[in-house]
């Protein structure tokens, strides 16, 4: 037997990796041996499928049997009823695949359906760890054209015509952006890739680093050649340390292969990459911080102009795309630029990576035309709001995006419409809120992020975050005014449109859209002193209903802070003014006695 | 040089293509706010009071970074570019400590003359009036105190960019982000200088150099006490600044009628130890030329330098003139001839200088700075600034102060030891002595132009009795590097070397008076102080060190010659290397 | 270091390998019935067969796969071929040898193997 006929695909990205893939991936290798099918079967570890609500994921080719939720425990299972008998354990099947468990349906439920998987097409799908199963995919085809049959103009025309936009979250024109740094002159020019991913609830990129890193490695390849670059730098966050192993490997596999270094492929063109790691700084995910952290100084901007495509790295013409940019090139050269944009709108080309979370059943990476509306991603594809709680609004973008409202759950996900409505496409990162969420309190989380990050250079960011979110605060905790409503959009205007970089320049989104669209909520704040979710701790109050409560004593006697008092069998109470709200009397309360509003 | 076509405020000009907003609308005659401009040392764009309105620019441009082009229309005073600086100067100063009524800035802060031109009725934000102050006060020269810090990092930008120190840095980041030493240890543990250059830059009370009036003030009213005090040559060419006069007055008249009605005993001239330090490094200097001795030599007289030299550059300690510096030779010399010659007790003389200076405050208590008696050479040193608080205190009318002279008992000096203040001038001393010794020749020329002006590194050679002498002069610690690296690596050799710690020599010294960003950055103040010296050089009679009457008496009286036993035992010292980080290694014994 | 030709030559290497991922419409699916009592029987062998001769044979088309009991236990061995737009073909009693010959006749000539198929068997 020398023919495998069988491969078993485990997910291996980050999430699945925490619940414990390596060691079903290791399991499955001790009973395929304990069977005998060790030789017939193969198991694969890829990047990530996307579907991360329902991780660890197990596909079993041929047949394209999508498993979900897997344990260590459930491997013998599927390994002496699936892989040796033939019959597939149905109770382990994605639930909405059918009966079979095959692969075209599994590309008929809602998750997949709606989704067109371009930059994400070999995670899931192939070893990011093995350089041959990428190539076998067609990893470095692209840049063999593009070396051997194409001019440098004649590449940045392709990628120009394909209409492909930054995917870090500025989309500005990639084509374009290559056109000004190939006009600079050389001969020292840099290609830089942005893997720093700091929004909060994003993994886009994290996954496609860990799933399908040669796709990168390609695209740079190819970016210098398009300049006239010979050295690039991939700057990754510390915190991504699978991405990093990932990255690593596979950057060694590919010198190995002379397809990164000296003369690639014979043709006499040198590309050197090297990986820088981050320390932690939001900010380095800023353009020119990002720049200046590579050349050892504290990350913090500089002004513009000069513009990196003229003056950047070393204060030589540098390009900096963002990973998913480049996860899209390779598969434009290769299927042409129409194949890309035929999709998408009249301005805003091609597919983008959203990671999806929040209050919403299908947690994950989905990949969509661009001109998805948020209502497909969020009722289609995302599944709905759990336990059938209301839509209230998406946050896009991040903590540089705004918030859209249930009543503009209509709005086509694009750049230009997005900037329409006052938020911005960002990185993707896609997080849904439903009726329970207090919409203040998202702004200040947000907005408290983006103060802990801001480098401290420009007064506007510095201090006007700060004292935005001192303003914040004030309300969340029932201190505000209809006036510091005034103020606070003032300074977040001030904020936005003062500050030295993007950070700044965004870090007022949420408050703003939220002012926006919720103008009542933050008025019940500051007019009610009520914060009608429950979430603000200052506003809400713990109360023990007098015609429920029989006097066990239950709640007083967990109370941390000795907020309650009552005789035995006497109604009880809290005092406001201790009262921490921490929760435990409702836990410890067995007739539902205590409540919050 | 290619010039360009723009309008500012409506008014067509013509600017050099490669300006900025800031220096177009400067030639235009309008001046832009700025806090964090310094030009050449840090153009950063980070504080937004320079904000301007560009016609077809993506909002507010910053005007000091931000280049022109042909055709551009700057409004530099619209409504949006007035409210985006006042809602930005509002946020700055709710993160300020306000002490402005006893602040030691108090009306030559640029932030309080922005929020005063910006009519900042009301800051909405923080508690500005109840912070708490937060200093740093490790060395000798320095109080460091971040509750008035704006993080211009105009500071930073020196002490990196000029000074070649880079001891100080933003710690933290965001709205924490403040200015430290490395992990947040204090000055005295890391390689600072004490150039005090950080200090002439800063635009509020963030820094300011120790106060030693009080020390003054008590020796004054000490009826024990013999108290002098002698003027370094740079103090004359500035002190004026402090009352108003125009930049490069000469106040030395005015100066020392100032210094008589404080109430010191004698008021003599630093500039006289200066003419004493050409004929001992003269000396030494042809001793070493003409016996194999370890060349180039190079000058002692600036103690920033010195302590540049043995931190970061120990290899040249062995150059170094083994003279101590005017200031301390003139203590030595107070305690022990002038002591002698007024039949004092050492004890009892309080020996005060004035000087552009804020290293002299490490300088006189370094080790080897005492050779009478085991007595400190010198007692107290005040900088130009803290004269001029002292002189503000006494309520002297500046305007009505007669020109006087110095007492004679140590007051009379040559023009040489007066361009001692400015770049070169120490060499130009040097020559003009050693050349004349070497040759045995009078000078036909006294002006040896080629070690006069600003800039950084400047090289000469002399024919002298046929020796080609090849000089070199260095001011400011980053060209110092250069020309020590140059000839570290044998790049250039040279038999005479000048380095003077600051930027420009003593005239921009860390002590010297206080000029805000919009003057420094438009004006050369320091060609026009230096101005003030030469001048009063060129008018002198006596312009050589050696021809000075009080100066060859003290050798026949006292000192018997150059060079002597005597003479090395008062006014000569000694170095040695230093660790830039003492701190590091006491945690390393600890450890 | 690797040529383009090299690339080349890697990529279709490798294709057969991974050939079991791809969404191909166009492969002829082999599936033998593997339930237990398939495996009794002795479809283990049969598989082995179809899938090594196939691999020998570098068919590039041809995905070899098992499901459970197709339902007629008495004629097991039993191996279903599908093939876009034809019918499905049901071959009952297979053995090894018989599978190496399926392999040949039936895949790479396209020629049915009636007499072994369960029309026949009737």
């Amino acid at each position: 037997m020398n023919f495998v006929r069988s491969h078993v695909l485990v997910c291996g990205g980050t999430g699945c990796t925490a619940s414990k893939s390596p060691e079903i991936i290791a399991e499955f290798n001790t009973q395929l041996k304990n069977c005998g099918l060790d030789s017939e079967v193969r198991v694969v570890q890829t990047g990530c499928f996307g579907l991360c609500a329902l991780g660890p994921i197990v596909v079993v080719y041929p047949e394209g049997t999508y498993y979900a939720q897997i344990k260590v425990e459930d491997v013998k299972t599927i390994v002496e009823e699936h892989l040796l008998k033939g019959r597939i354990v149905q109770d382990f099947l994605f639930k909405e695949a059918d009966a079979h468990g095959v692969e075209q349906s599994l590309n008929n439920t809602d998750f997949y359906l709606k989704q067109h998987r371009i930059a994400l097409r070999n995670c899931g799908v192939i070893n990011p760890e093995e350089i041959d199963e990428a190539i076998a995919f067609d990893a470095y085809k692209a840049l063999g054209t593009c070396l051997t049959e194409k001019t440098p103009q004649e590449v940045i025309e392709i990628i120009t015509e394909s209409g492909l936009r930054g995917r870090g979250g500025a989309g500005f024109p990639t084509g374009i952006k290559w056109k000004f740094a190939a006009a600079s002159p050389g001969p020292v020019k840099y290609v830089c890739c942005n893997a720093d991913e700091g929004d909060p609830g994003a993994f886009m990129d994290r996954s496609v680093l860990e799933g399908d890193p040669h796709a990168i490695l390609e695209a740079m390849a190819i970016a210098g050649y398009a300049i006239g670059a010979n050295q690039g730098y991939i700057y990754i966050r510390a915190e991504y340390p699978l991405a990093v192993k990932r990255l690593k490997i596979a950057i060694e596999q590919a010198k190995e292969y002379g397809l990164i270094g000296k003369n690639i492929l014979g043709t006499g063109f040198d590309f050197d990459l090297e990986i820088r790691l981050g320390a932690g700084a939001f900010v380095c995910g800023e353009e020119t911080a990002l720049m200046t952290s590579i050349e050892g100084h504290r990350g913090e901007p500089r002004p513009r102009p000069p513009f990196p495509a003229v003056k950047g790295l070393f204060q030589k013409p540098t390009i900096l795309n963002n990973v998913e940019t480049y996860a899209n090139i390779a598969w434009i050269i290769n299927n042409g630029p129409a194949a890309f944009n035929c999709m998408g709108t009249e301005k805003s080309k091609g597919t983008k990576v959203f990671a999806l979370g929040g209050k919403i059943k299908n947690t994950g990476l989905v990949e969509i035309p661009m001109g998805t509306t948020l209502r497909e991603v969020v009722e289609d594809i995302g599944g709905g709001c759990p336990g059938g709680k209301k839509f209230k609004a998406a946050q896009t973008g991040g903590p540089s995006g705004g918030c859209i409202p249930a009543s503009l759950i209509d709005t086509p996900l694009d750049y230009e419409s997005m900037a329409a409505i006052g938020s911005i496409i960002g990185s993707g990162g896609l997080i849904v809120m439903d009726e329970d969420n207090c919409i203040v309190d998202i702004a200040k989380f947000f907005l408290q992020f983006t103060m802990d990050e801001s480098c401290g250079k420009c007064s506007p960011c510095r201090i006007g975050t700060k004292r935005m979110y001192e303003i914040l605060d004030k309300i969340t905790q029932g201190k505000g005014t209809l006036e510091d409503l005034d103020i606070l959009e003032e300074l977040a205007l001030h904020v936005k449109e003062n500050s030295l970089c993007g950070l700044g320049q965004t870090a007022p989104n949420p408050v703003l859209s939220t002012l926006r669209y919720f103008r009542d909520e933050y008025e019940a704040h500051v007019v009610d002193k009520k914060c009608p979710t429950g979430v603000c701790k200052g506003l809400v109050e713990y109360k023990i209903l007098s015609d429920k409560c029989i006097g066990c004593t239950a709640c007083a006697r967990v109370c941390p802070v000795d907020a309650i008092s009552g005789k035995v069998k006497e109604v009880h109470s809290i005092d406001p003014s201790l009262c921490i709200k921490c929760g435990s009397c409702i836990a410890a309360c067995k007739f539902g006695a205590i409540i919050v509003e | 040089m290619s010039t360009v076509k723009v309008k500012v405020n409506g008014m067509q000009i013509e600017c050099p293509s490669d300006a900025t907003v800031l220096e177009a609308a400067r030639q235009a005659g309008f001046r832009i706010p700025t806090l964090c401009y310094l030009k050449d040392i840090n153009e950063i764009g980070a504080c937004r009071m320079c904000l301007t309105e560009v016609k077809g620019a993506k909002g507010l441009v910053a005007a000091c970074v931000y280049p022109v082009a042909e055709g551009m229309e700057i409004n530099t005073n619209s409504q949006k570019a007035y409210d985006a600086r006042k809602r930005t100067l509002e946020l700055i100063l709710s993160n300020h400590r306000m002490e402005c009524l006893t602040c030691v800035r108090n009306q030559s802060c640029e932030l309080q003359a922005l929020a005063e031109e910006y009519g900042m009725e009301e800051v909405r934000f923080g508690t500005p009036k109840e912070m708490q102050p937060d200093i740093e006060q490790s060395t000798p020269h320095l109080i460091r105190d971040n509750s008035k810090c704006i993080l211009c990092r105009r500071c930073v930008a020196v002490c990196k960019n000029l000074q070649h120190a880079a001891v100080i840095g933003p710690n933290d980041r965001g709205f924490s982000t403040h200015i430290g030493s490395a992990f947040d240890r204090d000055l005295g543990e890391v390689a600072c200088i004490n150039c005090g250059q950080c200090i002439n830059v800063c635009p509020t009370g963030a820094l300011t150099e120790v106060d030693s009036t009080y020390k003054v003030w008590e020796a004054l009213a000490d009826p024990k006490k013999h108290v002098v005090v002698g003027t370094a040559p740079a103090v004359r060419a500035t002190l004026g600044e402090e009352f108003g006069d125009p930049i490069g007055t000469n106040a030395q008249g005015k100066m020392v009628a100032a210094l008589h009605r404080l109430g010191f005993d004698g008021v003599f001239d630093v500039d006289v130890t200066a003419d004493l330090t050409i004929l001992e490094e003269g000396t030494e200097f042809i001793h070493r030329l003409q016996n194999g001795g370890t060349l180039p030599l190079i000058t002692s007289c600036s103690p920033g330098w010195i302590r540049f030299c043995e931190q970061y550059y120990p290899e040249f300690i062995p150059n170094l003139s083994s003279c101590k510096s005017p200031q301390q030779m003139f203590g030595a010399m107070m305690k022990s001839y002038y002591a002698d010659k007024l039949g004092l007790n050492p004890e009892d003389v309080f020996v005060v200088t004035v000087m552009p200076c804020t290293a002299k405050k490490f300088e006189i208590r370094r080790d080897d700075q005492s050779a009478v008696n085991g007595l400190w050479d010198m007692d107290e040193t005040i900088t130009t600034r803290e004269l001029a608080r002292m002189i503000r205190k006494t309520g002297m009318d500046w305007s009505a102060l007669p020109e006087e002279d110095f007492d004679p008992d140590f007051g009379e000096f040559s023009g040489a030891a007066v361009i001692f203040g400015a770049s070169g001038g120490v060499m130009e001393a040097a020559l003009r002595t050693v050349v004349e010794i070497l040759t045995g020749e009078e000078l036909a020329k006294l002006d040896f132009v080629d070690v006069r002006g600003m800039e950084g590194i400047k090289e000469a050679s002399y024919d002298v009795a046929g020796t080609l002498v090849k000089v070199a002069v260095a001011s400011g610690m980053e060209n110092a590097a250069k020309l020590l690296d140059k000839i570290k690596a044998g790049e250039a050799e040279y038999h005479f070397v000048e380095i003077m710690g600051c930027p420009g020599g003593c005239i921009n010294g860390g002590g010297q008076p206080i000029q805000p960003g919009n003057v420094r950055n438009f004006v050369d103040i320091q060609t026009l102080r230096a101005g003030a010296l030469y001048s009063e050089d060129a008018l002198m009679k006596m312009r050589k060190s050696h021809e000075v009457p009080l100066i060859k008496k003290i050798y026949s009286d006292y000192l018997g010659e150059p060079g002597s036993h005597r003479a090395h035992e008062l006014l000569h010292t000694s170095y040695k290397a230093s660790p830039k980080y003492p701190g590091l290694e006491a945690d390393k014994k600890k450890n | 270091m690797k040529t383009i030709e090299d690339l080349q030559k890697i990529r279709e290497e490798m294709q057969s390998k991974i050939s079991l991922r791809k969404d191909d419409g166009d492969s002829i699916r082999v599936v033998v019935g593997m339930a237990t009592c398939g495996i009794a029987a002795g479809a283990r062998p049969v598989l082995e067969a179809l899938v090594d001769e196939v691999g020998r044979r570098q068919l590039k088309n041809v995905i070899v796969t098992q499901t459970g009991c197709i339902g007629v236990c008495r004629l097991e061995p039993i191996v279903e071929v599908f093939e876009k737009d034809k019918e499905k073909v049901t071959y009952v009693k297979m053995d090894p040898e018989m599978a190496r010959t399926l392999v040949s006749e039936h895949l790479v000539n396209g020629r049915v193997v009636q007499a072994w198929t369960i029309g026949a068997s009737e």
